[in-house]
């Protein structure tokens, strides 16, 4: 079907013109921070570009230290996500036993537990474990995910019952068949859900800022708000630099894997 | 057949044995898919069903700072909850905040997805650009905005006096905080929900739109009568997901307001965070998040007999 | 004794209405068993649970005098073909071939040996390195085939392998299928819904409906001689043509969906005349009436032109009937067409137990001929 041109110039306005106000916030910090910090304070358009403020914001703040522990406490929440979900929905696709249908909905019903709501145990819970400052921490309390466990499970159910069969004839154990051919044949979901857990725990706040008490595991996230308060100066070009830095990372991975997280959310949302 | 003869009774001698190799399996699979769903068993355990209990239960002591429990309280840190303006104020604003951002955010949401759900060239730029907020943190998508609601060098001031109206104090005047850091979290969450939006969008049957196209029917009509319809199933889901979002929200009030100006951006977390790391007082934090616990329950099982009523699915 | 043995096997769900009913079943070795059914009639089950894939609620099975209710499926030694192939998407055929011997830790060096073999036999060498995706429906169809070849397992359990190819290739893959089966001297337990399968590749049929044994025999034998009115009706194409009938004895006649007056002749003698009768005639037994043997007029409802042969649809009383004449032949339709009914070859079925009276006495005559 062909579109009428003036139908297209309408939709080609409106969508530029919505995407530069959905836009514009992260395009103005990314010029602003090459600024200086001069034309920042007057107003005025860039008179000229500079990389002074990724220098300071680098130099007065450990920010690679900040981008290493949230690489390390993403990576990780990633993997722990990723093998707790995949097994979880193994068992509910594959495996039949007693009690399966009310563990579903045991892990149903966790996701109608905010876990602000049950911060404050969680926080004594790690206090008491002697993991503030620790990665564990930072991360294990995430590994389990019903939002995970579910979409994997949608995905698993695609796939044909006759292939778990014809390894059992083969005589391959449930474990072997999850590694070698479940998670094979299920590496775009695996990937889609690995990109969300990501970007997720990349963007987490609450809990790091909670759970870390100094630099030695401190997440960029914090980072940057400890970059925000502590610039006394109002030094919006290095404020900004630091803000660019944080999501540089998560912005390329939502880049690159945009079209197929979108297909996953979907298929895991709507079941 | 004289074969039957002479097998019914091995038959029979061996049923009791077939039992027990049944119950054995049943056993063996129910240790195996206990042994799959251990870890997750065990993690929802420890951080999600018992500081669950812990918080109800600690819900009815006053603690010191160390979160012991020290004195039973029964009912009283409710009690005193609801008569504290303080916390009837967070409770306002939390659902003022509910209700300014995701009506707003779908609507915006689902208008991106429909005009980025045509097949133009370069599609794919827009859309990406549209789903580009979802890969913004809370931090950052907060000092965003904390420099456009500057009062003095902010963006927005900046244009408002262009256009000769005075500058609002977004952060600092009560009238506007809170619509300041709705803004915000709308900003932010456009693009999960059109991430969210598009796919159902796409995942309409095509021949839908091209037997309507033969009966004739106009953009709008289709929109209306075929579109949304179908989308219901991804539209129940973004207004669940935003609603609980909205009710989580922290980050942007810890940055943008801490609370301010006069507990006009409080919200429930936050309220919560303030009450329980600052203040210390574990007992009544734990209260307010029972109240959160309670909200987002009934909140979840209005949406679903709603949904369950509403929602076409497929 | 069997190679593989069913007694009193049944099977039911939440202890609800049986699926399979006491079914008592021996199959030979090198045999070519072919389980046919309508859907739902328990025939996949029951194949399923010689593989081990379902539970036997009771009975007992044996395969070569083993009994092996309680063991798993790889304790069988079997092998399986499934009606969507199972093909491991992310493997190549090799890999999908060479799968079970993996699992069973079969050396590699028998690997490749077996694998060279197998794939030399079913016309896969070239495409070993394929993905099951760039693999057309029959290609498909060889591998899992294949797999099945290469186990080396001497009993073989197919279910509905063929449904999923086209017209033309599923006859191509009957005939490939069956002298894969005759050169290894496998035993095999077919499962399918179609009579025709059914009927060409069989050495035995198994009817199956409603979890029940219909009948169990030679596939002539079930043609000919079926043993009640669903296997009458299932069995052929087009099927059995029927009608019922009352004996008037006074008369001396059988009178059939009112309309169909036929004379009592030597074959009837032994029908009892108090019951009420099902008659039924195969379609090439409807014969064409010349000058001197018409024996009624029929008016045509339909005629299908196949080239070889037409077949023509009557009308009789409430339902069709249909015949098949060798040849091409100019009938129109409403025309009254001659036609020789002749009542040695009715099978005659109780109406009320569904069961075979008396078989059509023209097929004992040509078997005797053809011997």
């Amino acid at each position: 079907m062909t579109i009428p041109i003036t139908r297209k110039i309408i939709f080609y306005l409106l969508l530029i013109i919505s995407s530069m106000l959905v836009f514009s916030p992260t395009l103005m910090a990314f010029v602003m921070s090459f600024m200086t910090n001069q034309d920042i304070m007057t107003g005025s358009l860039p008179s000229s570009l500079t990389l002074d403020n990724y220098v300071k914001a680098f130099n007065q703040f450990p920010l690679l230290k900040y981008l290493f522990n949230s690489l390390v406490v993403s990576i990780v929440i990633m993997l722990g996500q990723l093998i707790l979900s995949s097994l979880a929905a193994y068992a509910f696709v594959f495996l039949e036993f007693k009690g399966r249908d009310l563990l579903f909905y045991v892990f149903i019903a966790t996701m109608m537990v905010p876990f602000e709501a049950s911060i404050i145990p969680n926080f004594h819970i790690i206090r008491d474990l002697g993991w503030i400052d620790t990665y564990p921490g930072l991360t294990v309390p995430f590994f389990a995910m019903a939002f995970g466990t579910f979409l994997l499970r949608q995905n698993f159910k695609q796939i044909p019952k006759e292939l778990r069969e014809a390894s059992q004839i083969a005589g391959m154990g449930d474990f072997k068949f999850y590694l070698t051919v479940v998670l094979p044949v299920a590496r775009t979901s695996l990937v889609t859900l690995g990109v969300y857990g990501f970007l997720t725990s990349w963007n987490m706040y609450l809990w790091p800022l909670l759970s870390t008490t100094n630099d030695s595991v401190r997440t960029v996230q914090i980072g940057l708000k400890q970059l925000q308060t502590q610039e006394q100066l109002n030094d919006w070009g290095v404020i900004m630099a630091g803000a660019i830095i944080v999501v540089i990372p998560t912005l390329i991975l939502l880049f690159l894997g945009q079209s197929k997280l979108q297909k996953g959310l979907t298929e895991g949302a709507l079941k | 057949m004289s074969m039957h003869s002479t097998a019914i009774p091995a038959t029979a001698g061996s049923q009791i044995h077939f039992d027990k190799v049944k119950r054995k399996q049943r056993i063996k699979n129910f240790f195996k898919g206990m042994l799959f769903l251990l870890p997750s068993i065990v993690l929802f355990g420890v951080f999600l069903f018992y500081p669950l209990v812990r918080t109800i239960y600690l819900s009815f002591f006053l603690t010191d700072a160390a979160g012991n429990t020290t004195v039973f309280v029964n009912w009283e840190n409710y009690v005193n909850l609801f008569s504290s303006p303080v916390f009837l104020q967070s409770i306002k604003s939390t659902f003022l905040f509910v209700l300014y951002t995701v009506p707003v955010t779908i609507i915006i949401a689902l208008f991106l997805a429909v005009i980025a759900n045509e097949k133009l060239r370069g599609i794919g730029l827009f859309r990406t650009l549209y789903s580009s907020t979802m890969g913004i943190s809370v931090a950052a998508a907060s000092v965003f905005w904390l420099y456009l609601f500057h009062p003095s060098i902010g963006l927005l001031n900046m244009l408002l006096e262009a256009a000769g109206i005075d500058g609002v104090g977004w952060l600092t005047d009560p009238a506007w905080a809170l619509i300041a850091v709705s803004i915000t979290t709308i900003w932010m969450n456009l693009g999960f929900t059109f991430l969210i939006l598009l796919g159902g969008l796409q995942s309409i049957d095509s021949y839908l739109y091209e037997s309507a196209d033969i009966d004739g029917a106009g953009y709008f009509y289709k929109l209306r009568r075929i579109t949304i319809p179908m989308l219901s199933p991804s539209l129940f889901f973004v207004i669940t997901v935003t609603i609980i979002n909205a009710f989580q929200t922290f980050g942007q009030i810890d940055i943008l307001t801490q609370g301010g100006p006069v507990n006009a951006t409080n919200l429930i977390v936050y309220s919560i965070y303030r009450e329980a790391f600052v203040n210390y007082q574990f007992g009544s934090a734990s209260a307010q998040a029972v109240l959160l616990f309670i909200i987002i329950l009934i909140m979840t099982f209005l949406q679903f007999k709603i949904g369950e009523r509403r929602v076409h699915y497929q | 004794m069997g190679q593989i043995d069913l007694i009193d096997i049944s099977k039911s769900y939440d202890k609800q209405k049986n699926v399979l009913d006491e079914i008592n079943l021996s199959i030979e070795e090198g045999e070519f068993f072919v389980l046919v059914g309508p859907s739902g009639s328990g025939k996949s089950t029951l194949l399923r649970m010689i593989a081990g894939l379902e539970d036997i609620t009771s009975g007992t099975l044996k395969i070569s005098d083993k009994i092996v209710n309680h063991l798993p499926p790889k304790d069988r030694n079997l092998s399986m073909v499934f009606q969507n192939y199972a093909l491991y998407p992310h493997l190549s055929v090799e890999q999908n071939i060479l799968f079970g011997l993996g699992a069973k830790k079969v050396n590699k060096k028998e690997q490749q040996k077996r694998l060279a073999e197998t794939a030399e036999m079913m016309g896969l060498s070239e495409l070993l390195n394929r993905k099951p995706k760039e693999l057309s429906g029959g290609q498909k169809q060889r591998v899992a085939l294949a797999r099945s070849v290469v186990s080396e397992a001497p009993l073989c359990l197919m279910d509905e392998p063929l449904s999923n190819l086209d017209a033309k290739l599923r006859a191509q893959m009957r005939i490939e299928i069956r002298r894969l089966q005759k050169r290894l001297g496998l035993t095999m337990v077919y499962v399918t819904h179609d009579q025709v399968e059914a009927m060409t590749m069989g050495d035995r049929i198994m009817v199956l409906n409603d979890g029940k044994i219909q009948q169990v025999g030679k596939p002539i034998t079930l043609y000919n001689e079926p043993e009640n009115l669903f296997v009458a009706s299932f069995i052929g194409s087009p099927k059995m043509n029927m009608g019922k009938a009352v004996y008037s004895m006074n008369q001396n006649q059988l009178v059939i969906e009112d309309t169909l007056r036929i004379a009592q002749g030597p074959d009837m003698d032994d029908i009892p005349g108090n019951i009420d009768l099902t008659v039924g005639i195969r379609a090439e037994h409807l014969l064409p009436g010349t000058a001197e043997n018409t024996t009624h007029h029929l008016e045509a409802v339909n005629v299908e032109q196949l080239g070889n042969e037409t077949l023509i649809a009557f009308d009789v009383g409430s339902t069709l009937w249909m015949a098949k004449w060798l040849g091409q032949w100019d009938v129109q339709v409403g025309e009254m067409v001659p036609v020789h009914i002749d009542s040695g070859n009715f099978c005659f079925f109780d109406s009320n137990t569904g069961l075979l009276i008396k078989s059509a006495n023209f097929v004992k005559e040509q078997e005797v001929v053809s011997i």
